[in-house]
C-alpha cells in the first residue's frame, strides 16, 4: 500500500464523502493541508472566505441549502476561534457542518506555542463531537466518524482538530465509511404502541393544531406531512425554522408561531385541545410563558432528540422518533376527518390580522417605505426556485412574516443562536449548495457591517446573490424594546452607517439605494434580475415596530396586535 | 431538592470527562462529588456523580449526558436505590489516644488503622457520608491533622445489564 501524509488523507478522505466545496482560511498550522489542497484544486472547489466567521456560516448556507454536509478549513488559534460563533449557531440549529482546523505540532501542545489555543474545550459545549488528532494513521476514520455524526440523528458541528505533525507523516490510506458507533443510537425505533396511542388521541380529537418546525425539513417528511394533513384535515403552524416546510399557500396552513408570529396560530396554541408537536423544541421564543402555554391541551411531542422531550412543555404522549417515520406510521393509524369549522376559526383570526396589522404594513400610502411593503413585494416577484437568507432582528421577523414560503429549504436564518452577520456568508453557501436557485439575502443595516468583509468572497470567487439592505439606521429590535421596555431610552442603537452602495462598488458590486416608495418596484425588479450579485438598499422608516407581538412573560395568547 | 447519583458510562476517550461536566455547569447544577473507574465490561469507564437537585432537572440532566456521543448510557437514582460506599482517611496524632481509646473508636465506627508512623496514625473508613462525618465529629476534639475522603461509589439496586445497552 502507497504511503501518503496526514494532509493528503485529509484531502482523500473528503473527496470520498463527496465534498466538493470547502469554505475556509489558511494559516500556519493547516499550511500542509492546503499544500495537499493545491492538488485536487479541479475536484474541490475551495472558496477562500475573508473571515473564519464567515467560512462557518457559508458551510451552514450551503448545508441547509443542499442536504449535504457544510466543511470548513481554517487554522489554529485565532482561525479556530473564529468558528465558535458559528459552531454555537449550528449547534442550536442543527446543522451539519464538519470544521478541520490546523493545531500547533503535538511536541507543543500546551506550551502556549504561537497560535496555540485549547480548541477541542472552546468547542465543547458548541460541538456535537470534536476529537484531536496527533497521529496521522487516525485521520481517515476521525473524518469518516465525524460525518457519521453530523449527519445522523438530530445533525450538528463537529470539529477535528489536527495537529501539524500528524498533517506531515505518513500513513497507510484506508478509508471505511462509518455507520455505527457503539455509544451513539442516531436512529431510534418507531415504537408502534405509542404511535397508535397518539392516534388515538389524534382521532378523539374535535380541535387538533399541528406546530411543526425544521425537523421534519431534516427528515425530509414534507410529503409525509402532506398526507397526513390531507386525510386528518388538522390546522398547521410552522416555528421560524420550520418555514417552507409546510407550503405557505396550503389551505391548512395557518401561519407562523411565536413573539412575531401570526395571530391565530398563538391564539389558537391556546384553544386547541391537541397540540402534535413534531420536530421542533418548544423555544422560549415560541412558546411565550411556558406556565400559560396549551395548558388545555394534550401534547403529542415527537422529536429525534430525546432530550428534547419534556424539557419545556411536558408531553402526554412523547414519541421518540423521526419525524418522517413516525409521520408516516400516523397516516396510517388515524382516521379520515374534516376539520372545517376548527380550521374556519383560524381564518376568523387571520382576517384580524390582516386588517389590523398587515393591510396597513404592507399598502403605506405616505411615510417612509416600510419593511413589510418590501418584502410582500419581493414574495410576488421572487419565483419558487428563490432561497431567502436572513439574519436576526426586525427584518428577519418581517421576512418570516411577509415572505410566502412555499418550498422546503428556501428558508435559511439563524433562528436558535440569532447571529447577526449569518446571512451575507450564509447567501454565499447556499449559493454554491444551490447553484440553480436565486439566493436572496435580506439584511438589516447593523448586520450587514458583522460580515461586511465577505463582499470580497462574493468578488473573487464571482458569486451571484442578491442582498437586500433594510435600511432604518438603527439597530432596529433593540431600538424597538427599547421603545416599549425601556422609556424610549435609546441606548446606543442608533448606528451611523457608510455608504453601502459604494462599499459595494469597491467589490465591483452592483447596487441602488431607493428611499421613494415609487421607486421599490422596479428595484426590486432590477435586483432580482441583475447579472451577478446586486445590492438593493432601501432605506425604511426610522421607528418602525414589528406587531403582533408576545411580549416576554406573556402567554401567546397575550399577543398584542400593535 | 434530593441527592441523586447520576451514573454514566462511556467509552474511555479523551475529553470525555470534561464534556459530561460542563452540562452540569451550564445548568447551574453543583456536582457534590464524582468518581470514574473501569467497569464489569472491559473498556468502558464507569463515572458516578452526586448531585442535589430535583427530579426533573435530574432526569433533563441524564438525557443531555446520553446524548453525548461517547456516552452509551446514564442513569440516575435516588440514594435508596443504591448502595454506595465512600473512603475516608485520617491522620491523627499518636499522642492524642491512648491505646484503648483507640480500640474502642475503630470497634464502633467500623474504622482500622492502616500506617502506623512515629509521629501519627492512619485511620481508614468506608462507609456513607454520614458516618463517616460521624467519624470525623468524634476525632475532631483530639486533633486531625489531615482530612480526605474519596467521592461515591455506587452500584444500583435495580437489575439491568449493561450489555443490552452497547
Amino acid at each position: 500500500m502507497e504511503k501518503i501524509t496526514g494532509s493528503q488523507a485529509v484531502i482523500k478522505s473528503l473527496i470520498k464523502e463527496n465534498v466538493d466545496t470547502i469554505f475556509g482560511y489558511p494559516g500556519g498550522a493547516i499550511m500542509p493541508i492546503y499544500d495537499a489542497l493545491y492538488e485536487y484544486k479541479n475536484e474541490i472547489n475551495h472558496v477562500l472566505v475573508r473571515h473564519e466567521q464567515g467560512a462557518i456560516h457559508a458551510a451552514q448556507g450551503y448545508a441547509r441549502a443542499s442536504k449535504k454536509c457544510g466543511i470548513v478549513f481554517a487554522t489554529s488559534g485565532p482561525g479556530a476561534t473564529n468558528l465558535i460563533t458559528g459552531l454555537a449557531d449550528a449547534m442550536i440549529d442543527s446543522t451539519p457542518v464538519v470544521c478541520i482546523t490546523g493545531q500547533v505540532h503535538s511536541s507543543l501542545l500546551g506550551t502556549d506555542a504561537f497560535q496555540e489555543t485549547d480548541v477541542i474545550g472552546i468547542s465543547m459545549p458548541v460541538t456535537k463531537w470534536n476529537i484531536q488528532i496527533t497521529k496521522s494513521r487516525d485521520i481517515p476514520n476521525a473524518i469518516a466518524k465525524a460525518f457519521y455524526i453530523a449527519k445522523s440523528g438530530r445533525p450538528g458541528p463537529v470539529l477535528i482538530d489536527i495537529t501539524k505533525d500528524a498533517q506531515f507523516d505518513l500513513l497507510n490510506f484506508e478509508y471505511v465509511f462509518c455507520n455505527h458507533i457503539r455509544s451513539y443510537f442516531p436512529f431510534p425505533a418507531l415504537n408502534k404502541i405509542e404511535i397508535k396511542n397518539a392516534a388515538k388521541e389524534i382521532n378523539k380529537s374535535k380541535r387538533p393544531l399541528l406546530v411543526i418546525g425544521q425537523g421534519i425539513i431534516l427528515s425530509n417528511a414534507e410529503n409525509a406531512l402532506l398526507d397526513f394533513v390531507k386525510k386528518t384535515d388538522i390546522p398547521v403552524a410552522s416555528t421560524l425554522l420550520g418555514l417552507g416546510a409546510f407550503p405557505n399557500n396550503h389551505k391548512n396552513y395557518v401561519g407562523y408561531l411565536g413573539m412575531h408570529g401570526n395571530y391565530a396560530p398563538n391564539i389558537m396554541t391556546n384553544e386547541c385541545d391537541l397540540l402534535i408537536a413534531i420536530g421542533m423544541r418548544f423555544d422560549d421564543r415560541v412558546t411565550g410563558n411556558v406556565n400559560k402555554y396549551a395548558k388545555q391541551a394534550k401534547v403529542i411531542h415527537i422529536d429525534i432528540d430525546k432530550a428534547e422531550l419534556n424539557k419545556i412543555i411536558p408531553a402526554h404522549y412523547a414519541i421518540h422518533a423521526d419525524a418522517k417515520d413516525a409521520l408516516n406510521e400516523l397516516t396510517i393509524e388515524v382516521f379520515e376527518k374534516k376539520h372545517s369549522n376548527w380550521n374556519k376559526e383560524f381564518k376568523i383570526l387571520e382576517k384580524q390580522e390582516l386588517n389590523q396589522v398587515i393591510y396597513n404594513s404592507i399598502n403605506p400610502k405616505s411615510g417612509k417605505i416600510k419593511m413589510a411593503e418590501v418584502i410582500n413585494l419581493l414574495s410576488k416577484k421572487a419565483d419558487q426556485n428563490t432561497i431567502i437568507t436572513t439574519d436576526v432582528g426586525q427584518h428577519q421577523m418581517v421576512t418570516s412574516r411577509y415572505y410566502k414560503y412555499e418550498n422546503s429549504r428556501s428558508n435559511i436564518t439563524s433562528g436558535g443562536l440569532g447571529t447577526m452577520g449569518f446571512a451575507l456568508p450564509a447567501a454565499i453557501g447556499a449559493k454554491l449548495g444551490a447553484k440553480n436557485k436565486t439566493i436572496v439575502a435580506i439584511i438589516g443595516d447593523g448586520g450587514f457591517q458583522m460580515n461586511i468583509q465577505e463582499l470580497g468572497t462574493i468578488m473573487q470567487s464571482n458569486i451571484d446573490i442578491k442582498i437586500i439592505i433594510l435600511n432604518n439606521n438603527f439597530l432596529g429590535m433593540v431600538r424597538q424594546w427599547q421603545e416599549m421596555f425601556f422609556n424610549k431610552r435609546y441606548s446606543f442603537t442608533d448606528i451611523q452607517n457608510p455608504n453601502f452602495i459604494k462599499i459595494a462598488e469597491g467589490y465591483g458590486i452592483q447596487g441602488k439605494k431607493i428611499e421613494k416608495r415609487s421607486l421599490l418596484d422596479s428595484g426590486i425588479n432590477q435586483l432580482l434580475k441583475s447579472k451577478g450579485s446586486f445590492i438593493l438598499e432601501v432605506i425604511c422608516e426610522k421607528e418602525e415596530n414589528v406587531f403582533p407581538m408576545v411580549k416576554t412573560g406573556s402567554s401567546v395568547s397575550e399577543i398584542i396586535l400593535k | 431538592m434530593k441527592t441523586y447519583n447520576i451514573t454514566v458510562f462511556t467509552e474511555n476517550n479523551i475529553g470525555i470527562l470534561n464534556r459530561i461536566t460542563i452540562i452540569f455547569t451550564r445548568r447551574h447544577v453543583n456536582i457534590e462529588s464524582i468518581t470514574a473507574s473501569d467497569c464489569e465490561e472491559d473498556g468502558i469507564y464507569r463515572y458516578t456523580i452526586v448531585i442535589k437537585t430535583s427530579q426533573s432537572q435530574a432526569i433533563k440532566i441524564v438525557n443531555q449526558i446520553e446524548k453525548l456521543v461517547d456516552v452509551i448510557k446514564a442513569f440516575y437514582y435516588e440514594n435508596k436505590e443504591v448502595i454506595y460506599q465512600e473512603l475516608a482517611l485520617f491522620k491523627v496524632s499518636n499522642s492524642s489516644f491512648k491505646n484503648e481509646q483507640i480500640n474502642t473508636l475503630l470497634k464502633n465506627n467500623d474504622a482500622k488503622i492502616i500506617s502506623l508512623e512515629s509521629e501519627f496514625i492512619t485511620l481508614q473508613k468506608t462507609g456513607s457520608t454520614a458516618e463517616i462525618k460521624k467519624l470525623f465529629t468524634y476525632l475532631k476534639p483530639y486533633g486531625v491533622l489531615e482530612y480526605a475522603k474519596s467521592g461515591r461509589v455506587a452500584v444500583s439496586r435495580p437489575m439491568r445489564d449493561l450489555k443490552d445497552f452497547i
